[in-house]
């Protein structure tokens, strides 16, 4: 029926095309004039304007039907409903929607079928209606486009008019996104800290969501699930500081040896292979840390007498340092050979070795771009997700011992998230109010970042 | 030759500052020998688990393909097929091989071959209907334990009660190694089966079509939506306090964690619009706000590059700005833009956690027909196969990686192709 309605619209679009072409050439011809523009814009004028709104108001309503049907289902739910644990609203809609697409688990009760069969009407009722309506629309303005058709009209104007206003509308995108991204998080955390004190989840030392139905279910274990974010949060700086440890000298030092000694050729080379690290997909990190890495700090610890949990903190974080070593080698090798050459030439010509030259004139020089790189990497660190929840473990242990397992904001959001969920739990919202904490970190780190980047540009331009 | 004071300091301290110097260059070498060898490290250690993965055991029995025992109704539609007995008479040829007698010897017996022998010797009779009635020899995939034995992963020498196979049935398998039963081919299950529970039997088909799916759907929305704003931003944005906000948002975009577009993806398209879980669609639109940020970045670098002379030149002979961007400017940026883009795409195709959110974790068997079925993708089957605890399911997992590399190789490479051949200097 949809796909209908596309093809009728395209269809419809094509010959508005030609249609609009064809009259200008025939007016053309009976007036003996010129036309203002190309044939070719009497034709695009009526094609567009004949798509392109018909086909955001398809997609619009295809986004939306379901909404709204969601919200009339709610409202004809019977008076006497019991909503609890088990049966949420949600629940029920899911429910009411998979028998009217044909799935029937067990035996539902006579509502909700009768509801199903109340939905399965809407919808085809809907159907028809945005097929009418899209159509309609099509053809009222394509017909009112071909109308404005005349020798004097100014179609090439009027199409890059509307192109303009494509353009812009795109553009928007990244705007909407942005604002769709920190709207929903908050909203959803705001949810949250109505349900647990803000305090409680910056300050608190335990986190532990599993009890969550428990609790409400009025069980003897309520109050055991608790919201302290610490442990995640120093569990994700843990994590960090070991990957940057790897990451930096590595990296940093990389980067000043093919910026500064190494040959075009080498450094053709190299560059290149360190720049395949940041390319390796993080799930195959994951599981090399998971099944080569862990294992292998697991035997070393018990040779020489240390006990290494399986799923270590040490394993993921040296992992992730190795897949954050181009990270810090590209940009500084930027920055190290933006330095102007007279500043090398100058400490060379005083009579200093190369390596002097680059730490006490290059590098001083670089250091604001470098600490950028080192920043970027921390951020990206920071929201690193898929090595931490295969190699370093889910447990919220509150501990810098690196041979420990521990757990990070980003792995807590995938575990709480993962599978179906209801979103009036403070278990699902507790993970909108951590996505909101390492936006904010990762917002604020990237931040400073471009304003050093940006800042040090300005020095030498 | 008298030396002052000063020429004697500079002098005496030459050697250690010679020494500084190699000790820093040093470094530098063993900085890169370092990354490179984790490089090393890491390729060597998915290729050598992984390459057995792409092979596996199979047992050749001859079976008897009665037509009214397979086909009992005798129209050959799935219906009928599935009612046959073809589970039985694979069990039949087997039992008659091995001679098992007892309960527990067939039980043994039984156990060997793959849970999905019988959808095999269906799908042969349903392509070969004319050797109904007739002694056929089949290829069956071994059970993974079974597998796991001609591997050397299940030794003999481990006493009974540790070890997943039993004496008896390790009996079985040798007297069929040494009656020549036993290949070890290429694994078509690999390719062509889709999720199982088991080992033997798991393929990435499923998972492959749907990354292909999602990919797609990135595509279509990323790239116009992408190329469109760039072209706006170089071409024809005003600088004003909103054309800076949108340059903010665009880089503020690039550096939140993929993670938050997951959520993005949970919180609006399934929980506000209501779209289903676990579908390409949502997948494909979550990777696509992930990579339009880098889409749009390269293409503004592409825009720039083009030399002002060629919009110049169509502007003095009568182009009107917006002619001038798309008749001249953007077809000689379409190159660059391109590569950015399949960076792009090789991002997104390569990226696990955000699809994790969406639900496309789920256990789907059936391979998806279109973007709106529930599927998987490469990186999340591999995430799910990496946590099952069976041998053979972690050689797959790496057979999987291999063939995810590959994809991003190629991508990749193609990239730096375009860039190579196509893009032009001025």
């Amino acid at each position: 029926m949809l796909l209908t309605t596309y093809i009728i619209i395209i269809i419809t679009g094509c010959s508005l095309f030609f249609i609009g072409r064809n009259k200008i050439v025939s007016i053309s011809k009976a007036e003996d004039k010129r036309p203002h523009s190309l044939y070719i814009y009497y034709g695009f004028f009526p094609a567009i304007l004949g798509i392109a709104p018909s086909l955001v108001l398809l997609s619009l309503w295809i986004g939306f039907d379901d909404v709204i049907f969601n919200q009339m289902l709610k409202n004809r739910f019977p008076d006497n409903l019991i909503i609890d644990g088990n049966q949420t609203v949600l629940i029920l809609i899911a429910k009411i929607q998979n028998i009217a697409s044909g799935i029937i688990v067990g035996k539902p009760e006579q509502w909700v079928i009768s509801l199903a069969e109340k939905l399965i009407v809407w919808r085809g009722y809907s159907n028809i209606m945005i097929a009418i309506s899209s159509i309609l629309l099509s053809v009222t303005l394509g017909y009112f486009s071909l109308t404005k058709i005349k020798i004097e009209f100014r179609a090439r104007i009027a199409v890059e008019k509307l192109m303009m206003i494509g353009l812009v509308v795109c553009s928007l995108i990244a705007i909407i996104t942005t604002i769709g991204i920190v709207f929903s998080v908050i909203f959803e955390s705001l949810r949250f800290f109505r349900l647990i004190p803000p305090l409680e989840f910056l300050t608190g030392l335990t986190w532990n969501p599993e009890f969550e139905g428990a609790a409400r279910a009025g069980s003897d274990q309520a109050g055991l699930s608790s919201y302290g974010s610490i442990p995640l949060f120093v569990g994700t700086f843990l994590i960090s500081i070991i990957a940057l440890s790897v990451s930096v000298p590595v990296g940093l030092l990389s980067a000043i040896y093919l910026s500064e000694y190494a040959s075009k050729k080498v450094r053709g080379i190299f560059k290149p292979m360190l720049e395949v690290l940041a390319g390796v997909p993080t799930v195959v990190y994951g599981f090399f840390a998971a099944l080569t890495i862990a294992p292998f700090f697991r035997q070393t610890g018990s040779l020489i007498g240390l006990d290494v949990a399986s799923e270590s903190a040490l394993a993921a974080g040296f992992v992730m340092g190795i897949m954050i070593i181009p990270f810090v080698s590209s940009l500084s090798d930027d920055v190290i050979s933006a330095v102007p050459q007279s500043l090398r030439d100058a400490a060379l010509g005083l009579g200093s070795t190369k390596s002097e030259s680059i730490k006490k004139v290059v590098l001083p020089a670089a250091l604001p771009g470098i600490v950028a790189s080192i920043i970027l990497a921390v951020s990206r660190a920071v929201g690193e997700t898929m090595i931490v929840v295969m190699a370093a473990g889910l447990a919220a242990n509150l501990s810098i011992n690196p041979l420990d397992a521990v757990t990070t904001v980003t792995a807590q959001i995938v575990t709480i998230l993962v599978g179906d969920q209801e979103f009036e739990s403070a278990k699902t919202l507790s993970a909108f109010a951590l996505a909101l904490t390492l936006i904010v970190i990762t917002l604020i780190l990237n931040f400073f970042a471009l304003q050093i980047v940006k800042k040090y540009k300005e020095q030498y331009e | 030759m008298a030396q002052t004071r000063t020429e004697k300091i500079v002098i005496d301290s030459l050697k250690a500052r010679g020494k500084k110097e190699r000790n820093f260059r040093l470094f530098g070498v063993s900085a890169i020998a370092l990354a490179v060898i984790f490089l090393a490290i890491l390729l060597v250690s998915i290729v050598s688990k992984g390459a057995p993965g792409f092979f596996q055991y199979y047992a050749i029995f001859e079976v008897e393909l009665t037509r009214e025992r397979l086909d009992p109704r005798g129209d050959m539609s799935d219906q009928s097929l599935f009612e046959g007995q073809a589970k039985k008479i694979i069990n039949e040829a087997v039992l008659e091989f091995t001679g098992a007698k007892n309960r527990s010897e067939k039980k043994a017996a039984r156990s060997l071959l793959s849970n999905g022998s019988d959808v095999r010797l269906v799908e042969f009779v349903k392509n070969n209907t004319d050797k109904l009635d007739t002694m056929q020899k089949i290829k069956f995939a071994l059970d993974d334990d079974a597998d796991s034995y001609f591997r050397g992963f299940i030794k003999k020498e481990t006493p009974e009660k540790q070890r997943r196979l039993s004496d008896i049935e390790i009996s079985y398998l040798d007297k069929m190694k040494k009656e020549g039963l036993i290949s070890y081919e290429v694994s078509d299950y690999l390719f062509f089966g889709s999720a199982s529970r088991n080992a033997e039997m798991a393929g990435i088909k499923g998972a492959f079509i749907g990354s292909m799916f999602t990919l797609a759907i990135c595509f279509i929305i990323s790239f116009p939506i992408g190329v469109a704003t760039a072209v706006y931003l170089e071409e024809f944005a005003p600088k004003n306090k909103f054309t800076e906000l949108i340059e903010i948002n665009i880089n503020n975009l690039a550096a939140v964690p993929s993670v938050v577009f997951g959520i993005l993806g949970l919180a609006i398209f399934i929980n506000l619009f209501g779209m289903p879980r676990s579908i390409p669609l949502v997948g494909g639109m979550v990777l696509a706000l992930m990579t339009l940020p880098t889409i749009i970045i390269s293409s503004r670098a592409a825009i720039r590059a083009v030399p002002p002379s060629i919009r110049d030149g169509a502007l003095g002979i009568g182009a009107s700005p917006m002619q001038a961007t798309f008749h001249h400017v953007v077809p000689l940026a379409i190159p660059g833009m391109l590569t950015g883009t399949i960076i792009g795409m090789a991002q997104a195709l390569g990226e696990t956690a955000p699809l994790l959110m969406i639900g496309m974790v789920a256990f789907i068997v059936d391979i998806p027909g279109s973007v709106t079925d529930p599927g998987t993708v490469l990186p999340v089957q591999i995430f799910m196969w990496a946590d099952f605890a069976e041998r053979m399911f972690i050689q797959k997992t790496s057979a999987a990686i291999i063939i995810l590399l590959l994809f991003l190789m190629i991508m990749n490479g193609g990239a730096v192709w375009l860039r190579r051949k196509l893009e032009r200097r001025w």
